[in-house]
């Protein structure tokens, strides 16, 4: 390095760095810019001493102030839950006609029983309750349990053929499957369904397949095939079909008998919980 | 400036060190004796001048002082269960109360167009008087000039403090040290203490301050603000202007010759230089270089070198310079809010002009004058009750036992009044078996629903038609309207019939 060069205009010295022309003035910084470095020094060195900061070969140092992160939550997740309680009481003794009437609770339990739904119940049946085939779907005015608020709440207690000993239970036989009827009866079985629910079918098929039906199907579904909730069986009247509308598809449910199970969510979710997601899955728009 | 090296010029001629040995022109540029890496603050002791634009400058930091102070105090009356605060900022329950205006948060637009009023009006301003905000009305600005202002009370105008600085440590300097640091402490106490009250009922929380019932979060928000307040008023003043500020840099961008300005007219003052009693003033400039705009300036400049930096145009140097004016008899005036562009054109014999309109000042009015006008009309013709229709798309709609169709829609009703309202949904332009609104039953024709005061009511409505035609969504209207008639709000929303082909 040369001779050291001075900026006229500002009389300060450069860096000897020029770009196109342009030098970098070699301005020294002010004092108290080193005087903040070191305050950060010294802060980081208080920090170690009242915060968690080093490893040690057993576990960390605790600091002075013995703070942890996952006690912060546990206290926030326990001051959550204590100041939801009050309304989860309500919640708990509220009839269906008591939370409409309030919008605040009815907000509440919606709130609630939307998160509820997505943790627990979308990977069957739907992010908005919509269903698929075999997943019933919630937002229609068909259920196969009953969709009073105290069905709902019940079904997701117990859940459907689950490990509870309260569940509800059904049980579709294999009619095909296990030899009962032979396939032709089947055949015969199906359009007889399809005629039910209203649509063309086969006139002979239906007229051999009445006896049929009043012997194998009736007990349950109904003599008029409109079902009946306290079995779980289906309306076979209806445009809804669990495993699907057409003849095959009804075929194969009478030669297999399929059933879906719901889990029991009694022991995993608190009463309040069950009532809050009962609450969510009436208001989609089927309750009753 | 002390921390270059000397300049020498004999470094550019070599000198012989021996017989045969060359004296190299090497400089040890990184020892010590040569370089600082970094600066240490030179202390500015402004000396208090008297005149048009000290006495601007006090009315300015009473005006700015008290409203700051005053304002959580002012009361508005908004009906019962509503704050009685003026200004209020309800971070708990998300609202903004401005008098008779209140913000929810999803009209968080009108803020930003308050910040771009400000932006643009710092622009507008800087174009034609220069940084006025800097001198006049900057938090900085009036702080630093409080807090001089309680030094020069306690320790002594400009000659006095540098004396004090230099003396030894007696009781008499540590009692005045003591008490002006104690006296600049309250000052900045209290600007903590007003900026919580801005978020909470004023007069409930000074009694919680006081009582030390308020929350940890009120006294370290005034913690904060007071060791800022004393640290950049107080003890960083001038340096957060030139090194920390970044408008300095910004309206250096952005103005031009003809933005008034604090000016030292060169034309007039020089040839500078001393004058006696007598002399004639003929052949020399009106400047007596007696450095009494340096010893004024609370920046540490001299304005003579020009327009700087460092200079936020307070016009204390111009004081400073009428009053020598006056006492030599001549013109005030020598320094004056003034245009570049005029010295050059005197230099040039040309007569002075202001161009206050010029392109820049013409579209940063206009953009000023749109944006106000834009805000005024939104918030004139702001509605007091609002709706929000979300339709269910998951699912998109759904099939009933009988074959029937039914789309759900989420709807917020919104009361932005201080008292409950029934207000009226109704459903129209679809031909629907049912309308039904959850919690509420089975609609036909007009609903009347209550919404609490200040509320937003979340209803789920439920639209089902019998036969839809499948050929294309269909469209339909939701009404709200006020019991009276006075307010009402249409919302056209679709209904999906199906899988449409
Ligand atoms: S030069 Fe004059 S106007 Fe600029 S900061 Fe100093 S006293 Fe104020
Ligand atoms: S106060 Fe006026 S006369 Fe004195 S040095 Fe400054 S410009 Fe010159």
């Amino acid at each position: 390095m040369a001779k050291r060069e001075v900026d006229e205009v500002s009389g300060t010295e450069t860096t000897g760095h020029e770009w196109d022309g342009i030098k970098e003035l070699d301005t020294p910084m002010p004092k108290w810019w080193l005087g903040l470095f070191y305050a950060c020094i010294v802060w980081a060195i208080g920090y170690w001493v009242v915060y968690p900061a080093w490893p040690t070969l057993s576990g960390y140092t605790h600091g002075m102030l013995n703070h942890s992160q996952r006690d912060d939550v546990t206290a926030n997740v326990a001051a959550l839950k204590s100041a939801r309680s009050v309304k989860e009481a309500a919640l708990r003794d509220a009839s269906l006609a008591d939370i409409q009437r309030n919008p605040e609770l009815q907000q509440f339990a919606m709130a609630a029983g939307k998160t509820l739904f997505g943790d627990n119940c979308a990977p069957c049946h739907g992010a908005g309750g919509q269903g698929a085939r075999t997943y019933p779907n919630l937002n229609d005015d068909v259920w196969l349990w009953g969709g009073k608020l105290s069905d709902i709440q019940h079904t997701i207690t117990v859940g459907i053929r689950s490990t509870s000993p309260d569940t509800r239970q059904s049980q579709m036989p294999a009619f095909g499957h296990d030899g009962m009827l032979k396939p032709a009866e089947i055949g015969d079985l199906a359009e007889y369904v399809v005629h039910l629910s209203g649509r063309p079918a086969n006139a002979k098929a239906v007229r051999r397949a009445t006896k049929l039906f009043a012997d194998n199907c009736a007990m349950c579904h109904g003599a008029d095939g409109k079902g009946n909730r306290s079995m779980g069986a289906p309306n076979l009247t209806d445009n809804e079909w669990l495993y699907g509308p057409n003849r095959e598809d009804i075929a194969d449910q009478i030669t297999n008998g399929h059933g879906g199970e719901m889990p029991t969510w009694g022991g995993r979710l608190s009463p309040e919980e069950i009532k809050a997601l009962a609450v969510y899955v009436h208001n989609l728009g089927g309750g009753e | 400036m002390d921390f270059l090296p000397p300049r020498n010029d004999a470094f550019s001629a070599p000198a012989m060190a021996a017989e045969g040995v060359a004296r190299s022109d090497a400089v040890a540029s990184n020892s010590a004796a040569n370089r600082k890496l970094f600066k240490s603050r030179v202390p500015i002791y402004p000396k208090e001048v008297d005149g048009l634009y000290r006495n601007l400058k006090w009315a300015m930091m009473a005006i700015t002082l008290s409203i700051y102070y005053l304002t959580p105090w002012l009361r508005w009356n908004r009906g019962p269960g509503a704050p009685g605060q003026a200004v209020l900022v309800d971070l708990a329950h998300e609202r903004l109360y401005f008098f008779f205006i209140e913000i929810w948060p999803q009209e968080v637009y009108y803020i930003t167009g308050l910040l771009i009023m400000a932006a643009v009006s710092l622009f507008l301003i800087n174009a034609l008087f220069g940084r006025l905000w800097c001198g006049y009305s900057c938090p900085q600005t009036v702080w630093t000039d409080l807090f001089i202002w309680v030094e020069t009370r306690i320790e002594g105008d400009r000659a006095a403090r540098i004396r004090l600085a230099a003396a030894p440590w007696t009781a008499g300097k540590v009692a005045k040290r003591v008490s002006k640091h104690a006296i600049w402490l309250l000052f900045a106490v209290g600007t903590g203490g007003a900026w919580v009250f801005y978020f909470n009922d004023a007069p409930t929380l000074f009694h919680q301050l006081v009582t030390g019932a308020a929350s940890l979060g009120n006294y370290a928000a005034i913690a904060g603000l007071a060791f800022t307040t004393y640290s950049l008023g107080g003890l960083m003043r001038e340096q957060v202007c030139t090194y920390m500020c970044p408008w300095p840099r910004i309206q250096a961008a952005m103005t031009d010759t003809e933005a008034l300005g604090v000016t030292y007219r060169r034309d007039r003052g020089e040839p500078r230089g001393p004058h006696k009693k007598g002399q004639p003033w003929e052949g020399r400039g009106s400047c007596i270089d007696c450095n009494q705009c340096v010893a004024a300036c609370p920046m540490g400049i001299d304005i003579r070198d020009g327009a700087q930096l460092e200079c936020i145009n307070c016009g204390l140097c111009i004081d400073a310079c009428d009053d020598i004016m006056m006492r030599i008899e001549l013109p005030k005036g020598l320094i004056a809010f003034d245009t570049e562009a005029n010295v050059e054109r005197r230099l040039a014999g040309k007569p002075a002009r202001f161009r206050f309109l010029r392109p820049r000042t013409a579209l940063y009015g206009g953009i000023l004058v749109l944006v106000a006008a834009i805000m005024l009309l939104t918030l004139s013709f702001r509605h007091t009750l609002d709706l929000d229709v979300m339709r269910d798309r998951n699912p998109n709609f759904v099939t009933l036992a009988d074959g029937a169709i039914r789309n759900a829609y989420t709807l917020k009703l919104m009361n932005r009044t201080g008292q409950a309202r029934t207000l009226t949904l109704s459903v129209n332009g679809i031909t629907a078996r049912s309308v039904n609104v959850i919690g509420v039953g089975d609609v036909k024709g007009a609903v009347p629903l209550v919404v609490d005061a200040d509320k937003v009511r979340t209803l789920r409505v439920l639209v089902t038609v019998a036969k839809p035609d499948l050929a294309a969504s269909h469209a339909l209207n939701f009404t709200l309207g006020d019991t009276n008639g006075k307010e009402s709000r249409n919302v056209a929303a679709i209904f999906v019939p199906g899988d449409v082909k």
